[in-house]
């Protein structure tokens, strides 16, 4: 028999750059969706007079980033380096979880009904009490209820993600005589690992609020969310408004950093997010 | 010494139901035997129990005279379902090299192994492609590669082209008889087709449903090797009449069917 001709795709090997240029050019109807809120935002202030410390204008927003753009970047640092410790904390804790209830179904039903309870926590209450545990003004509070944050997500993609294995390739991999170890390492991972990314995205963003939600309730004075509290309460809105832009800008970055990584870590799989 | 031996295998679910009983089956070497029967005449469960996927509630299974189990822990066979089963995070030969990994094979030998299997089900030059850039015959003839990459003395294969086309399913048909021919393996096949089972076998076991055991067992002696115009012998048609009158004598349906017509004749 000779190999028959069929309909082959090229393995999609683009260039880092080449990629990046094609999703630069996906991105255009987005930017001018953001251009036309600016504009639309800027003018109707002036048109409808509202006054300016209730909603300033883009442009004012801009340039008070600008002159205090060293205490705000260095206030975003201070508070994503909280962010970041906290979704280290809680994504590891819940995908060591995750590996457990997998392997263990048992325990499973034993600790599912707690962990639901565990996420149903308003954590706008949780922040208090974890700044009265841990010293309010150390990143060690805020890492915490970034920590409960990002834990569940994680916990149920991942979960989910080990759990939903062809019973087929498990019947292959004990025709192999391979043991658990190595049917979790060559199977239910790496068919867990889009599920895993997936919460991980999420887990990036919820840490960022975990961390200026905590900072609310009490922080150190270099904090990103003490700066956007105490300039709010002072009315000075524009200083306010710069400091939710530079929150939002790090939550972006972390979850394009992750987004990377997943790109690279899944090469060969296909993409169903795009 | 026959490749794989059952004797007197039954077995009965936990809700109560018996998928088989008393099944008797000596399988010798170099043979390629099929099991055929409607749905629900426990053929593919009884193929799991030769692999050790599950285990019997009523007699012994051996493989190499050895019980089923170690048989399994030593990796005797090599098995083939349906759907090809390949790892959508792997390429083609990593994939063929999953079962080599798990036995501890180093690198260098791998890779002449892979070579090896991808020439044997002509894929070369695919091996960097992913299972899903592959059509549904290629990603099967890679799941047979894999199956026979660490050269097991039994191949199972459980309807492995029952989800292709009439066409490539003809042409993976004599493509497996070349490659049983080139691995000297010993092959049990799980069919609904009978012409499937006739062409490819050296024997047709035949079974029907509950419970589902043996009804009888069917010799192919057509000529070795089989090329596509074996399939318009007149010993094939022969063959495959035989096959399909047992299949009809061992459904409790088609008795009932039969039975009134019998009766209106004089």
């Amino acid at each position: 028999m000779t190999t028959a001709p069929v309909a082959v795709q090229p393995i999609p090997r683009g260039t880092l750059a080449g990629r990046v240029g094609r999703r630069a050019l996906d991105w255009v109807p987005a930017l001018v969706v953001l251009v036309l809120v600016f504009l639309i935002w800027q003018e109707s202030i002036a048109v409808f007079h509202i006054k300016k410390f209730l909603a300033p204008q883009p442009t004012a927003i801009a340039s008070t980033f600008w002159t205090n753009r060293h205490e705000l970047i260095s206030a975003g640092w201070f508070t994503f380096q909280e962010a970041l410790g906290g979704f280290a904390i809680g994504c590891g804790l819940a995908l060591v979880v995750a590996l457990v209830l997998a392997r263990w179904r048992g325990v499973g039903r034993a600790l599912m009904p707690y962990m639901i309870a565990a996420n149903a926590i308003p954590i706008i209450a949780f922040a208090p009490i974890m700044n009265a545990w841990f010293d309010p003004f150390s990143k060690g509070s805020k890492m915490a209820i970034a920590a409960v944050l990002c834990f569940f997500p994680v916990l149920v993609n991942t979960l989910r993600g080990l759990t939903s294995v062809r019973p087929q390739s498990i019947e292959l991999m004990r025709s192999y005589a391979a043991g658990e170890l190595e049917t979790f390492r060559r199977v239910r991972i790496p068919t867990a690992l889009p599920f895993i990314f997936t919460s991980l995205k999420i887990a990036t963003v919820l840490a960022m609020i975990g961390a200026i939600v905590g900072e609310y309730f009490g922080g150190a004075f270099t904090a990103l969310g003490v700066l956007i509290d105490s300039r709010s309460t002072t009315f000075q809105f524009k200083e306010a408004w710069a400091g939710i832009g530079v929150a939002c800008a790090y939550g972006i970055a972390f979850y394009l950093a992750l987004a990377l990584l997943e790109r690279l870590t899944l090469r060969g799989v296909p993409s169903t997010d795009d | 010494m026959s490749v794989v031996e059952i004797k007197d295998v039954g077995k009965t679910f936990e809700g109560g139901t018996t998928a088989l009983e008393g099944i008797e089956l000596a399988i010798g070497e170099r043979e390629f035997v099929s099991l055929i029967g409607p749905s629900g005449c426990g053929k593919s469960t009884l193929l799991r129990i030769v692999g050790d996927l599950i285990r019997p509630t009523a007699g012994t299974v051996r493989v190499n005279g050895k019980p089923a189990p170690q048989a399994r822990a030593d990796r005797d066979y090599g098995i083939v379902f349906q759907d090809a089963v390949l790892y959508d995070w792997r390429t083609v030969a990593r994939n063929i090299s999953l079962p080599l990994e798990l036995a501890r094979w180093n690198r260098r030998r791998r890779t002449g192994r892979v070579q090896e299997m991808l020439r044997l089900v002509e894929l070369g030059g695919f091996e960097s492609h992913y299972p899903w850039q592959l059509s549904g015959g290629m990603q099967q003839r890679v799941s047979i590669a894999r199956a026979l990459s660490f050269d097991p003395a039994l191949l199972l294969m459980d309807e492995p082209f029952g989800a292709l086309d009439e066409m490539t399913r003809e042409r993976m048909n004599l493509e497996l008889l070349r490659i049983w021919e080139a691995s000297g393996s010993t092959i049990v096949f799980v069919t609904h087709s009978i012409a499937e089972a006739v062409f490819l076998s050296t024997r047709v076991v035949v079974m029907s449903p509950r419970p589902g055991r043996i009804s009888d067992v069917i010799e192919i002696d057509l000529q070795q090797p089989r090329t596509a115009a074996t399939r318009e012998e007149p010993r094939f048609f022969e063959l495959v009449t035989r096959v399909r009158e047992a299949l009809h004598l061992g459904s409790d349906l088609d008795r009932k069917l039969a039975a009134p017509a019998a009766e209106a004749q004089p």
